[in-house]
């Protein structure tokens, strides 16, 4: 029970670290798209260690704390990607280190179909 | 497949429910299951989430041995990720690239991507049809068929167990 | 024992909240401002577990769990108006 206890402190202090990491690669990486690699993924990691570390020490907690975590895992891809791809759309600029962007044509055709789409309600109304 | 949509929903709801309230009183697991079936009847009546799942125990094993190994991967590329930031010259090689999947159930693309989004270094920015547009902090390849082998193949063939 | 690496390990969450709080002020576009903002809350999640610990109540997961799916709300708003409008 103890040694259990012990253990599950030495898990939070692990995730806590990662959400440290976390947020210094938030500061030091040079565009946004690697700032949302480093910083929501590694405080994913960090969230859930510090959960697990909490059900270690406290086990009658444990259906509540598998909500949380649960939740954690689906949520937190969804806000990145959606976050991603805004930004993408708003056409915020890629750092000058990237070596290669394959979504670039697929982005231009998208907007010349939202353009024709627009154009064919303007000559409606 | 309509039933078995809404019978889904209304299991994942008695879990939660459960989960939430952690006892086994009759009276609660009662007052749950009428609410969560009355939910998913409101609200999974009509959609399709589910309908593609398979309840058979081979995709029960799969699924647990994509657990495994989903979490073997989440940290190890965490740990990657953050070598790759405290080191001080910041050895990052970013680009986007497109790969294909082999799947064809939306339910098991969703959940492919939200994989490939979890574990660190790799970021989907977009899905049509069989292409994901994947941002990747260290681009080893540019060409679709070599990124595909590094990126999706080791997820892809326990989603197509589960998924087919 | 237990306590004392619990405090230190909510101390080390405090920092990473303050990192993201530099980013928030400093970044340059609307998308790096909602990332800091995510890894905030994030982070919070952490914090509120541990003082659920300390104080020895489990109510205040519920709470956790309130203020996680608010966060990813707050983040899935943003991200929707900046791609097509409201």
């Amino acid at each position: 029970m103890n040694i259990l206890a012990i253990i599950g402190a030495f898990v939070t202090l692990a995730g806590s670290i990662f959400l440290l990491l976390g947020s210094v690669g938030l500061l030091r990486m040079p565009d946004c798209y690697n700032r949302i690699q480093a910083g929501t993924k590694a405080s994913t990691l960090g969230t859930i260690l510090s959960f697990a570390g909490i059900l270690l020490i406290m086990p009658g907690w444990w259906g509540k704390l598998l909500i949380l975590i649960i939740s954690v895992i689906l949520t937190n891809p969804v806000s990145s990607h959606v976050l991603a791809r805004a930004s993408y759309h708003k056409r915020v600029p890629l750092t000058k280190a990237t070596l290669v962007d394959k979504y670039q044509e697929e982005e231009e055709y998208i907007a010349v179909k939202d353009q024709h789409k627009e154009d064919q309600n303007n000559d409606q109304t | 497949m309509q039933a078995k949509n809404v019978f889904v929903s209304f299991l994942i709801g008695l879990i939660f429910w459960t989960l939430l309230n952690n006892t086994f009183d009759p009276l609660i697991l009662s007052v749950g299951a009428g609410l969560s079936l009355l939910l998913s009847l409101i609200f999974c009546a009509r959609c399709d989430v589910f309908s593609e799942l398979k309840l058979t125990p081979v995709a029960l094993l799969y699924t647990g041995i994509y657990l495994v190994v989903f979490l073997y991967e989440l940290i190890k590329s965490n740990l990657d990720v953050a070598r790759r930031v405290i080191t001080p010259s910041l050895p990052i090689n970013p680009g986007i690239v497109e790969v294909k999947t082999r799947l064809q159930s939306k339910m098991g693309r969703m959940i492919l991507a939200n994989s490939i989004t979890l574990t660190p270094g790799t970021l989907t920015i977009d899905i049509s049809g069989d292409t994901l547009y994947i941002h990747w902090i260290d681009v080893k390849t540019e060409d679709t068929q070599e990124a595909t082998e590094k990126i999706v193949r080791k997820f892809e063939k326990y989603l197509e167990k589960i998924y087919g | 024992m237990v306590e004392t690496i619990l405090t230190t390990s909510m101390g080390i969450m405090l920092v990473s909240i303050i990192l993201s709080i530099i980013r928030f002020v400093k970044g340059p576009c609307y998308t790096d401002r909602v990332i800091a903002f995510d890894v905030m809350t994030i982070s919070s999640l952490a914090i509120i577990a541990g003082v659920a610990y300390l104080s020895g109540r489990v109510i205040y997961l519920d709470v956790a769990m309130v203020y996680g799916i608010l966060s990813f709300l707050g983040v899935l708003v943003v991200a929707r108006y900046m791609e097509k409008g409201l």
